[in-house]
């Protein structure tokens, strides 16, 4: 298992990158290397050129604003879990992280890099579909803005152009008494979900004034369930809601075939997931 | 002058009597610090690399091949096929004399014409790099044509069967019964009788470090040096020499650190015979190391079988019969040189063998499939006996309406029965102490509380389980099984002890260590027996340059039969030195003892240290009263000879929650009594027993080789194929009982399976346990959230 020859430049600025990106035919960002480098030695990627952005100065930045949390595309997962302000202000990310992988890989892996590759099954896709992320992507022609529910498109399929960059993810700061809501079916600890729901609920007054829920590595890419959050909304949490909701997931989720569980089985463990983890949320909203 | 030891060797000894003692394994901060050495970190001047093309299809025909464009690229030295290997290497002939019926064809280093198995190697590219190698490996042209497969059980069973092997018209290998042939006077007066389906899906051992093999064929000398990541370096000798035409005297095999093996390192494979082929052929050194995706489809693989079974009891729950059918899956060739049929055989004999049985009949067919050869993996067999046997006495003890611990006390079986040799299933067992497991193993998970909370909790929809799984280990396996089978293969355990002029002692030893610390224990052995520091014990292993001839590593033999060689060592080396300084000390050598390294005559302490006796032999012997200088250089080798095997017992309960809507499982506590006779040293002796349940537990819940229909192996990674991580395992309890065998003077049996041995039948049992309010089963090993809900999903659609 060793990769096929390659050309390899350490890039020292953004605009190096971009420009490297730009005039190479086929080449490739290399982030924090947790999926690439084993694609790479698998011969699942034969980049010509890999472009390595660990270098670049000032790309590692978290900003903490009133409205937006900024992440940057050499943020690692590490940094971002480790930053208390960060996951106050996104108290999805803070549940959600600790279920990306280990601790050795999120020292590495970035934030950026996860929702650039486009993973079905990883954990901050469904996260930035549910929080309304905003990506920016840059190339040597500019920048652009893509929401982060048009932006992935299916398996491992993005509305990135392969000689743009992710340069920033803007996250929504969650609004004063926003609850997440958070769980997955994986086989071991860390592992990539093979279903979970990721998704924030607002109970305002006694009745629920927002609510995006996200069902993710059982589908092609993120799928915001639209009609559940059209159930919950104005409504005041209660068992009969929950259960209510609960099957509205299993019955709005569309799961791909699988070796690991067929879309029947699937919709039976969306069902329990969901009332689990609605459940734990809007109980704690309660308090 | 004399050098007194103090003044070299701190006095940092950690207890007087050795055996007992929970000594930490100084060797293992070597390896924890990566200071090992692998044979990945052997380089030699000159050496080659080989990338190996390996075949695409489960069955193909290999038409034509095309090295040109290969060998033009940069770095690459050869493009090597089976054909022009044929000149020089002979294909592995695996069929021993003394298994009837038994058929396998002959395997080449490189596939010639046909290929049984995806990945089974065709052409060795050998260049500078492994990248260099891969590159032009990607350049070679075979032309293949497809042949017709037969991969699963079921499918090379059946009438219609493609041919695995185009030398064979049936893809039947093995064919053997234990016990009577006809057991049905049993079960027409049994009170009860349940019967059962089971399988077994495929595994392999997923070593850390992966195989690997460095060869040198030096053309001057005429000596092949071996360096490879191995258990049984003197039986790679004589492989190497039978099938390369060399006098054996002419091969060294040296396995230098080893991480991991678990049986897979135990066998003769056709990549690494032709690495060292192609060494022969080039005369220059050649590494190979497998790589990961290379290991899933070509280590051995283990485990795959079906079975049925059927118990008969009585109205108490007393087994009066058991009649069971396995089916094992081979893959294409038998593995070198030992067979296949070894798990088979064992999963079959070892039904029903903690207990008194009645009447018994196992019959076992071993199956040739278009997949990966299958070969000895920990436990061998008797984690798939054990599954079976316990989940039919739990399906037992509900049919009798009895408790199943209860079921299982009133069935234990503690010795022989009277004027027989063997047990029904042909098993020579010494004494078993599973009621005593069975009680201590209770109490310490209170069971009667765990039950109560389990029915409690059942109220409210949470599904727990307890299950149990009492095994029997046969340890130490030796010659009294493998001459009989005609396998040429040394069996016994060797120690050769020399006292050193400074006092201190060298151990070369025919045992080998891949992890387990065999050799800090053998080393602990022999101190406690001068009563010296363990750092003054120097051990050799696993060089047949440098150790006696013996074994290795399988079958948890390195303490059962190393430390009683190196124990019997240790007294002929103390009789020795009694003898001379009785002479110094004018008194009978049975007065003299060793205390701290010195010799403790009638009157206290002599002065005749370790490196005194040393310097008085080795360099004043004219000094020795009696004349007579004893040897300073002992070897002892032992196989127990009455015994083919060393029988060790235990218990095992398991309690674990099944989440019957998300399919999953959580193991809550575990809980393991073994007596494995002696035990020297408890830290290594625990975490062997740990470290083998979470191998069962992975067995159990995660692991399995998943082929799609054409032979294909789908989950060559280890993000597709799932073991077991440390986040996910229960707190393991370890708890002892102690009969040391009579078959030696130390009285240590072997443990290195155990855990791996009952594991999976204690999860299949607590699983079950769990489902049981649900009326849903499981059969199939591993229990994925898939075939719980399965199991659960077809119940629910039943009532
Ligand atoms: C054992 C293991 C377990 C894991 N488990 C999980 C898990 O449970 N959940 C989970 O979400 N992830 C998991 N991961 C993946 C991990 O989170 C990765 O780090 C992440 O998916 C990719 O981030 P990276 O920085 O490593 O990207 P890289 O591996 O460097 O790159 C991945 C891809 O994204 C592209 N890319 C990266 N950054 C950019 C950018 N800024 N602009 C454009 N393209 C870019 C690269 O070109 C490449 O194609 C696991 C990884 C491993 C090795």
């Amino acid at each position: 298992m060793k990769s096929a020859n390659f050309a390899y430049i350490r890039a020292t600025s953004l605009d190096h990158a971009l420009s490297t990106l730009a005039n190479t035919e086929d080449a490739i960002v290399l982030a924090g290397g947790q999926s690439l480098v084993a694609a790479l030695n698998l011969r699942l990627q034969v980049p010509e050129l890999v472009v390595d952005i660990n270098h670049v100065p000032g790309l590692d930045q978290i900003e903490i604003g009133d409205d937006e949390v900024r992440i940057g595309p050499l943020v690692r997962h590490a940094q971002l879990m480790a930053s208390d302000e960060a996951t106050k202000a996104l108290p999805l990310i803070g549940k959600a992280l600790p279920h990306v992988a280990h601790p050795a890989i999120r020292n590495r892996g970035t934030t950026c890099g996860s929702l650039a590759y486009g993973d079905p099954a990883a954990e901050m896709p469904a996260c930035a579909v549910a929080l309304g992320a905003t990506l920016v992507l840059a190339s040597t022609d500019g920048t652009r803005e893509v929401a982060a529910r048009e932006f992935f498109e299916g398996l491992y399929e993005t509305q990135r152009a392969p000689h743009e960059m992710l340069i920033e993810a803007r996250f929504p700061v969650a609004p004063k008494g926003a609850r997440p809501v958070f769980d997955e079916v994986a086989a071991r600890r860390g592992d990539f979900a093979t279903l979970g729901l990721a998704g924030q609920i607002h109970v305002d007054s006694g009745v629920i004034a927002a609510f995006d829920l996200v069902a993710f590595g059982s589908e092609p890419a993120p799928l915001l369930l639209e009609n559940v959050a059209d159930i919950a909304l104005g409504k005041a949490p209660n068992p009969g809601l929950i259960t209510d909701l609960s099957q509205a997931v299993a019955d709005q989720v569309h799961p791909m075939e699988s070796p690991l569980a067929t879309p029947q089985m699937r919709r039976r463990q969306y069902r329990a997931l969901a009332e689990r983890c609605l459940h734990a949320a809007m109980e704690f909203a309660d308090v | 002058m004399l050098l007194k030891p103090c003044a070299r060797w701190p006095m940092n000894k950690l207890v007087s009597k050795a055996v007992g003692a929970p000594m930490p394994r100084e060797s293992a901060r070597l390896l924890v610090e990566g200071r090992g050495s692998y044979v990945d970190d052997i380089a030699l001047p000159g050496m080659l690399h080989i990338a190996f093309v390996r075949a695409p299809f489960a069955h193909g025909r290999i038409l034509c091949i095309e090295t040109a464009d290969a060998l033009q690229m940069p770095g690459v030295v050869a493009a090597i096929d089976g054909k022009e290997l044929a000149e020089i290497c002979a294909p592995f002939d695996t069929n021993p004399p003394g298994v009837p019926g038994h058929a396998s064809a002959p395997q080449p280093p490189l596939a010639i014409e046909e290929s049984c198995f995806q990945g089974e190697t065709v052409v060795a590219v050998v260049a500078e790099s492994r990248a260099a190698a891969e590159d032009a490996a990607e350049l070679v042209f075979v032309d293949w044509e497809e042949l017709p497969a037969a991969c699963s059980i079921a499918e090379a069973q059946s009438d219609s069967a493609a041919a695995v092997h185009s030398s064979f018209d049936n893809n039947l290998s093995l064919h053997h019964r234990f016990g009577a042939e006809d057991v049905s006077d049993a079960f027409e007066n049994a009170a009860h009788v349940v019967e059962e389906s089971f399988a077994f899906g495929r595994q392999t051992g997923v070593t850390l470090e992966p195989r690997g093999i460095i060869a040198h064929w030096d053309p001057r000398a005429e000596e092949l040096e071996v360096w490879q990541s191995h258990q049984v370096p003197w039986q790679m000798r004589e492989v190497y020499a039978a099938q390369l035409g060399l006098s054996p005297q002419s091969i060294r095999v040296v396995a230098p650190d080893v991480g991991g093996a678990f049986g897979l390192k135990l066998h003769a494979y056709a990549d690494e015979l032709a690495a060292v082929a192609v060494s022969k052929r080039l005369g220059r050194p050649i590494k190979y190391i497998v790589d990961r995706l290379e290991s899933f489809t070509s280590d051995a693989h283990a485990r795959e079988a079906k079975a049925t079974c059927r118990m008969a009891v009585d109205s108490e729950g007393h087994i009066l019969g058991i009649d069971a059918v396995v089916d094992s899956g081979f893959g294409a060739y038998a593995m070198h040189p030992r067979g296949s049929f070894g798990e088979a055989m064992q999963a079959a004999q070892m039904i029903g063998a903690p207990y008194k049985v009645g009447a018994f009949r196992a019959e076992v067919r071993g199956w040739r499939q278009n997949k990966a050869p299958s070969g000895a993996y920990r436990g061998v067999g008797q984690p798939i006996a054990c599954a079976i046997t316990e989940d039919m006495i739990d399906l037992a003890a509900r049919a009798v309406g009895i408790d199943p611990a209860e079921m299982r006390r009133i069935n234990y079986r503690s010795t022989l029965d009277e004027g027989t040799r063997a047990t029904q299933s042909g098993l020579v067992i010494e004494e078993l102490s599973l009621d005593a497991c069975l009680a201590k193993l209770m109490e310490a998970m209170d069971y009667k509380t765990l039950r109560a909370g389990q029915a409690a909790l059942r109220e409210n929809g949470i599904y727990r389980g307890i299950g149990f799984a009492s095994f029997v280990e046969l340890t130490g396996v030796g010659a009294g099984l493998y001459g009989p089978l005609g396998l040429p293969l040394a069996a016994n355990e060797s120690c050769r002890l020399t006292l050193q002029p400074d006092g201190s002692l060298t151990c070369a030893t025919s045992v080998t260590d891949q992890g387990q610390g065999t050799l800090s224990a053998l080393g602990q052995l022999i101190a406690g027996e001068f009563d010296i520091a363990p750092n003054m014990v120097r051990m050799i292993s696993g060089d047949t340059g440098r150790t006696p001839y013996g074994g290795g590593a399988w079958a948890s033999r390195g303490m059962a039969l190393g430390g009683e060689a190196a124990r019997r060592a240790c007294v002929r080396m103390r009789d020795g030195l009694f003898e001379v300084a009785a002479g110094v000390l004018q008194c009978e050598p049975s007065a003299l003892a060793f205390d701290n390294g010195e010799i403790i005559g009638l009157k206290g302490p002599s002065g005749l240290t370790l490196a005194e006796m040393g310097a008085l032999c080795h360099y004043r012997p004219y000094d020795i009263p009696t004349g007579q200088v004893p040897p300073m250089t002992i070897e002892e080798s032992f196989l127990p000879l009455n015994l083919p095997y060393i029988t060790s017992n235990g218990v095992h309960a398991v309690h674990l929650e099944v989440d019957s809507e998300l399919g999953t499982v959580e193991l809550l506590d575990y809980w393991v009594v073994d007596d494995c006779g002696t035990v020297v040293n408890p830290l290594l002796v625990d975490e062997q027993l740990r470290g083998g349940i979470v191998q069962g537990i992975g067995a159990a819940l995660y692991e399995e080789c998943v082929y799609s229909e054409d032979g294909q192996f789908t989950n060559g990674t280890l993000a597709d194929y799932v073991v077991p991580m440390a986040g996910e395992m229960p707190a393991i309890h370890v708890d002892h009982i102690t009969t040391p065998t009579r078959a030696s003077g130390l009285g240590a049996k072997g443990v290195g399976e155990a855990g791996t041995v009952g594991a999976p039948g204690a999860v299949r049992t607590a699983i079950n346990d769990a489902l049981s309010p649900l009326a849903a089963r499981v059969a199939k090993q591993p229990f994925t959230t898939r075939r719980i809900l399965e199991a659960v999903m077809a119940a629910e659609n039943l009532e």
